[in-house]
């Protein structure tokens, strides 16, 4: 991990001053140990013209991995970081920013007892990553850095120059010129940003981050444009952090099994979204669309299979007529994001006694699922493959057997609707199919037909009369032989 | 009256609820502990104690009941006799102890201590804990008895001893008695046959084609009847006249049908409806003499509802029966026999919902039953049905057990209209159904043949939950996940972590002399099912049913799988999968491997090359990263170091360790390069076989590797396609060191060249160590090279060797051993037929241990 800073000058204003901003003497080399690696400042030009000094980090990646406590992965805090096939050593990430206010944490503060006068003064500055993890890309990278005054040139790094194919990697070469900036102002950028693009999994962060945001942020972080996306990824991380190192392991494990990432399938939450989270119009109308079909179908015990994060649950709390409602879902991970939400820990006996959650899964039939009122299958059967819907249509239809089910799915048509989708695009990364309004009749009636079930359905959302609602629902209602022959 | 000297023997059924009735001082306590096992016997007096600290606090007796019930019902449903002491002198008491034995389907037995009160105040007053106990209790206790004696078999106890004085009581044994249902002993072989309905032309032509001679087996085979002999059909005193004659002279067993019930309580001469076929019956026993119908009668009547056979492994009866009513004594569990579950509902013909029982069952004897008419009599969970609908027009079907062969002989004519037609599956069907989450979920232990038991931990189960629900193949297609395998011991050789030596030795150790070196081909793993079509992945796999809307669409249905270590399908286009295995299909078909083997389906073990076909989002976003991080950096890094070196400034050290980082980073972009290149289809795809795994009713794990590669050399060899590829090999004899040395050798020029790796194996396949313990099946040498890939660009520098050195290798070895054990398992239980559920339980459980914690790098 490399970064270069180079100042230009006159006789006058030498650009040798770089050394007394920086404390560090250009005739020498030192050396700073840091608690990833030892950190570098040496100057490869120290003329009264031009003066580059520059950081280097080694980073053992080898005491990276092991600085847990116990046997290999066991006591590693990160997942990531406890690869020993990591970018850390190479790429400009948040350990730079982190050796960065420890080896110049005069110069970011702007103090020089030497030359007093030389902090505050602008001088023309320009800053060099050779490999800078981004985020979000080179547009990401101007949008942050060319608000604060910088001329930003950012080039993507390929891959691998053998795979063309393979494109470009997440790493930016780039650079950062200014005539306007003082030193300790372009060092508070690079201790905030240089994190911020980074993919953000690497990071320590302390309780007093947000204290410490504020103060190297102060005099520019206020004004900026990204303000937001700057606070919150910076912020984020420390969830992320606890989460990986708590949470995941099974699944990483299993991920690291089968040479995939974890991400591929650890992905039954949501990722952060940049911006805090707003809940979709739609989402709020699925809900109620889903809410006012359960109370005419009278059902007070009520299954919400695929409950995710559990903001159904949290709305049928709110009307007593749901005596019990049960979560479900097969990510232990989205079940705990749920509890957080529900606050099941705090809740009041009463209503605590209303509501249960726990994994369980729609490839198998399950005797706890059996007896309910009705069942809610909202935004779930898009996730399975298709080969495995009969599995869940016999665990719901043929074992569970609740009085009414609904079901819930994406009407495909309507997503030539969605400006910010590409043609040909599912709405989210994990739904296996789409259907449109005619297959998913198809499969709902076919379903019906098999276990003895009428079904209706209803549009939720805007109904275009072209390409119909946003999302579709079928109501099955359970029919007694007696009265399937009848009709 | 009885000989004092001898005294009354009892007969005590071996399970069942004992209830002794006496009053306090009775000796209720020393009898019990005379008769039975101190851990059958629950006291009253004892769980008084357990909950009050004190065995006569009388304000503690519902708790003390509460317990005493809790423990007799966990022993009971155990299937473990128990005896409860306790003074039981009150009918209520007595009728809370029926329930249980209910509850539990066994028989309750009371045992009565009529002992005078005189004799019960002296024993008490002799006890220093009872001795102020009033008499009136006494008194109480023996008069609620008396009155109590003439009530007991009304109440419920199906026997009854009252021992009337001192010396009964002293002089009595106890003998303990088989259930009539408990026929463990018989081995058989048996033949087991479906309902015939009175069609006793059909069962003489399947006596005659199981070899019976005039009802005599001439190897001593035992016909075994499921019941339905009689109704509906042409000739049901014919049936009865030969099955009864059968069961007589020892040659057959029979339980009874709902059909036999009904004809038995006419002939008892209940009013019954003369419906269902019961008035073709009467009518044909019309002409029969009277002793017959006599006979028919005492028959019918000596009818035992099921029989537990076989050491446990069989259990015949009329309608199916669930795990636990097997071997117990209760009308709830003879109802179940005669009659099966309903759902309480009526279908569209009028006839009861029968309730799938056999979809939930998971036991581990056999059910052989009948009742319900299907075409073609299916496995399912271990459960079979053999009613195939005879009198209907269908065919009469018999069970060879423990063969688990079906005979048939077709119906010579439709006997009798059927009021609905068969239905076109087994009950339970063929539909993908019915794995339960109770056989997953949560911590759990595996038994396996290899290794015992193997326990799996909740946490881990939960994550191969999300991972098998959200991203596996279907189950049935899924019948192994192949286990992960142990590194050889750390090397000490300079510059080497892994070298070939260390494997070799811990061969020798654990006495393996002759081992194979098979090349690694740094691809993924992937487990190829491959059928020899639709129908035979229909037949034996049960997907692509016709009941099925996507079946249809895809017309005709998978024919087999690939999969990777997580069960996840290898490529996402299904059609470019089916091509894969219609490839294999078509190099087997031309080695001539589907007829040699006795198959239409081979499970395949492999490697699919190259590896950037399924790695390549992590060789983007982690191998190539690193390499495009490091080609981006280091340069410009140097570059500086170089300028401050030409200003004089000291980086000397610095400068070359920046250097070696340089040369480093190159070689391990070099590494991982050779494992990647592009593919357009199948173009440039190649596959790798290394074991046979398992075809159609056997298991090959334990088929040794030389005649597996055999094998595989003559597939890849007929495969015109360009797919697959030889895995090189060389055998090595661990105790010769001219052939480990060549075996190094080996090892060290394919290494060099930039090869992955090898595995070495023990030739033997599946091989146990002098102490008997299951050795590795595989211990992996991976490349010096290869090894950046796993321990970062650097990791041969040797400050970063010395710390890497100190790896743990035990837990990864002991992972290695279970998962194998549970490899080997699912093979083996899907070799011999077993249900889904149990292949599927082995299989998961692998996929769960995958999630333990242990060195990713191993």
């Amino acid at each position: 991990m490399f970064l270069t800073i180079t100042t230009t000058g006159t006789p006058e204003r030498p650009a040798t001053d770089l050394g007394y901003l920086l404390h560090k003497h250009p005739d020498k080399a030192q050396a700073f140990s840091t608690s990833y690696g030892t950190a570098h400042v040496l100057y490869p030009e120290a003329e009264a013209g031009r003066c580059t000094a520059a950081l280097l980090l080694e980073v053992d990646a080898v005491a990276l991995v092991r600085r847990g406590k116990g046997k290999g992965r066991g006591g590693a805090p990160d997942a990531a970081l406890a690869q020993y096939v990591n970018d850390r050593p190479y790429a400009a990430s948040s350990l730079l920013a982190v050796a960065l206010s420890s080896v110049f944490s005069s110069a970011m503060k702007g103090v020089c007892h030497a030359k007093p006068e030389l902090p505050g003064q602008v001088r023309p500055l320009r800053v060099e990553v050779p490999a800078l993890p981004a985020r979000g890309g080179p547009d990401l990278v101007r949008k942050l850095f060319a608000p604060l005054g910088w001329t930003v040139t950012a080039e993507p790094v390929p891959l691998d120059s053998a795979f063309p194919a393979w494109g470009d990697s997440r790493y930016v070469r780039l650079v950062l010129e200014s005539d306007a900036l003082t030193l300790a102002e372009a060092l508070r950028h690079l201790y905030v940003l240089l994190p911020v693009l980074d993919d953000a999994k690497h990071y320590w962060v302390a309780p007093d981050e947000v204290d410490k945001l504020l103060r190297v942020g102060e005099g520019w972080l206020p004004g900026h444009p990204e303000q937001r996306l700057i606070t919150s990824r910076y912020l984020s991380r420390r969830w992320a952090l606890t989460r990986q190192a708590t949470e995941r392991l099974e699944l990483v494990r299993l991920a690291e099994t089968d040479d995939s990432e974890v991400e591929e399938i650890d992905n039954a939450v949501e990722a952060e979204t940049e911006a805090e989270e707003k809940p979709t119009p739609l989402a709020v109308q699925r809900r109620e669309a889903i809410v006012t079909a359960l109370r005419q179908s009278g059902a007070a015990r009520v299954l919400d299979l695929g409950c995710g994060q559990g903001q159904l649950v949290q709305t049928l709390l709110k009307d007593p007529a749901f005596t019990e409602i049960v979560g479900v879902d097969v990510s232990m991970r989205a079940l705990t994001i749920a509890s957080r939400r529900l606050k099941l820990d705090r809740m009041g006996e009463r209503q605590a006694s209303r509501v249960q959650l726990f994994q369980g899964s729609l490839a198998y039939t399950d005797a706890r699922l059996k007896g309910y009122d009705a069942a809610v299958l909202s935004e779930v059967v898009e996730h399975l493959d298709l080969p495995r819907l009969p599995a869940l249509e016999y665990a719901v239809f043929g074992s569970a057997r609740p009085r009414t089910v609904l079901v819930t799915t994406p009407n495909v048509e309507y997503n030539v609707r969605w400006e910010s989708l590409p043609a040909g695009h599912v709405r989210h990364g994990d739904h296996r199919f789409e259907w449109t309004r005619a297959e998913f009749r198809a499969w709902a009636e076919a379903v019906a037909e098999r276990h003895g079930y009428g079904v209706a359905f209803e549009p939720v959302g805007p109904d275009d009369p072209e390409v119909g609602p946003p999302t579709q629902m079928a109501v099955f209602t359970l029919t007694t032989p007696k009265e399937a022959k009848a009709a | 009256m009885t000989d004092e000297t001898q005294g009354r023997v009892l007969p005590v059924t071996d399970l069942s609820l004992v209830v002794l009735v006496g009053a306090t001082g009775s000796g209720k306590s020393t009898f019990a502990r005379r008769h039975f096992k101190p851990t059958e016997v629950i006291s009253s007096d004892f769980c008084r104690g357990l909950v009050s600290d004190d065995e006569n606090d009388q304000g503690a007796t519902k708790d003390a009941f509460d317990v005493l019930h809790y423990i007799a019902g966990k022993r009971l449903a155990a299937g473990r006799r128990t005896v409860v002491d306790a003074t039981s002198v009150q009918s209520d008491a007595r009728r809370q102890l029926i329930d249980l034995a209910k509850q539990y389907d066994v028989l309750p037995i009371a045992i009565v201590l009529d002992v005078p009160e005189e004799v019960c105040a002296e024993r008490n007053a002799a006890r220093t804990d009872r001795a102020d106990m009033p008499r009136r209790v006494i008194h109480r206790h023996t008069r609620e008895l008396r009155r109590s004696l003439r009530h007991l078999e009304r109440e419920g106890f199906r026997k009854v001893h009252i021992l009337r004085g001192v010396d009964e009581v002293e002089h009595a044994t106890v003998v303990t008695e088989k259930r009539f249902n408990d026929l463990t002993h018989l081995t058989g072989p048996f033949d087991i046959i479906g309902d015939i309905h009175g069609c006793a032309a059909e069962l003489e032509a399947l006596l005659g084609k199981l070899g019976y001679v005039d009802g005599v087996h001439p190897e001593g085979r035992t016909a075994v009847f499921v019941g339905d002999l009689v109704d509906r059909g042409p000739d049901s005193p014919g049936v009865l006249r030969r099955v009864m004659a059968m069961v007589k002279s020892g040659n057959a067993l029979c339980v009874p049908g709902n059909h036999e019930n009904k004809y038995g309580r006419y002939l008892r001469g209940r009013k019954v409806q003369h419906t269902h076929g019961l008035a073709e019956t009467i009518e044909q026993m019309a002409g029969e003499s009277e002793e017959f119908v006599a006979e028919v009668r005492e028959f019918l009547d000596g009818l035992v509802s099921h029989y537990v056979l076989d050491g446990g492994r069989l259990v015949v009866c009329h309608a199916g029966l669930p795990e636990k009513y097997h071997g117990r004594t209760s009308g709830r569990v003879r109802s179940h026999a005669l009659y099966g579950d309903t759902t309480g509902e009526t279908d569209e013909f009028g006839l009861p919902v029968r309730y799938p029982w056999a979809e939930d069952y998971r036991g581990r004897a056999a059910v052989v039953y009948g009742h319900t008419p299907v075409p073609e009599a299916t496995w399912l969970n271990n459960t079979i049905c053999l009613d195939t609908g005879a009198v209907f027009g269908g065919k009469l079907t018999a069970l060879r057990w423990p063969e688990r062969e079906l005979a048939d002989v077709p119906a010579e004519q439709v006997w009798y209209e059927p009021a609905k037609p068969l239905r076109s599956d087994a009950p339970g069907g063929q539909d993908g159904r019915p794995l339960d989450l109770a056989d997953v979920r949560g911590r759990r232990v595996v038994e396996t043949r290899h290794q015992g038991r193997v326990s799996i931990r909740e946490e881990n189960a939960a994550a191969a939950l999300e991972v098998m629900s959200r991203f596996a193949v279907d189950p049935r297609l899924l019948p192994y996940l192949p286990p992960t395998m142990a590194p050889t011991a750390t090397s000490h050789v300079e510059g080497y972590l892994e070298h070939p030596e260390e494997a070799f030795a811990q061969y020798k150790e654990d006495g393996v002399a002759r081992v194979v070196c098979e090349e690694k081909h740094m691809g993924s793993r992937a487990v190829a099912l491959v059928c020899r079509d639709a129908e035979a992945a229909r037949k034996r796999f049960g997907v692509g049913g016709t009941s099925r809307s996507s079946a249809a669409e895809s017309g005709g249905g998978p024919t087999g799988s690939l999969y990777t270590r997580t069960g996840r399908p290898f490529l996402d286009d299904d059609a470019l999968t089916e091509e894969i295995l219609d490839r294999v299909r078509t190099a087997a078909g031309e080695a001539g491997l589907w007829d040699e083997l006795e198959t239409d389906w081979l499970l395949l073990d492999a490697e699919l090359m190259p590896w950037s076909l399924k790695a390549s989002g992590l060789l983007r976003s982690q191998y190539a990263a690193v390499g495009a991080a490091s080609g981006a950096v280091l340069p410009q890094a140097l570059s500086a170091l170089q300028g401050a070196a030409a200003r004089g400034v000291d980086v000397a050290g610095l400068l070359s360790r920046t250097g070696e980082r340089a040369t480093d980073a190159a070689a391990f972009t070099e590494a991982y390069r050779r494992y990647c290149w592009t593919t357009d289809g199948l173009e440039g795809v190649r596959l790798a076989p290394f074991q046979i795994l398992a075809v159609q009713g056997r298991s090959l794990a334990g088929l040794p590797h030389d005649e597996q590669l055999a094998l595989l050399d003559r597939l890849v060899e007929h495969d015109g396609s360009g797919l697959l590829q030889t895995t090189r090999r060389l055998y090595v004899d661990t105790a010769d060191p001219e052939s480990v040395r060549a075996g190094v050798d080996w090892w060290l020029e394919m290494t060099g060249r930039g090869g992955e790796g090898m595995v070495v194996k023990p030739v033997g396949a599946v091989v146990r160590d002098g102490q008997g313990r299951l050795v590795q099946p595989g211990i992996k040498c991976r490349g010096r090279e290869y090894l950046r890939i796993i321990y970062g660009p650097e990791y041969t520098r040797p400050e970063n060797l010395a710390r890497l050195r100190s790896r743990f290798l035990n837990h990864k070895r002991s992972l290695a051993i279970r998962e194998y054990a549970l490899g080997l398992e699912a093979l083996d239980r899907l070799a011999e037929g077993e249900p889904l559920w149990r292949v599927h339980e082995a299989v998961f459980g692998v996929l769960a241990l995958e999630s333990e914690p242990v060195d990713p790098r191993l």
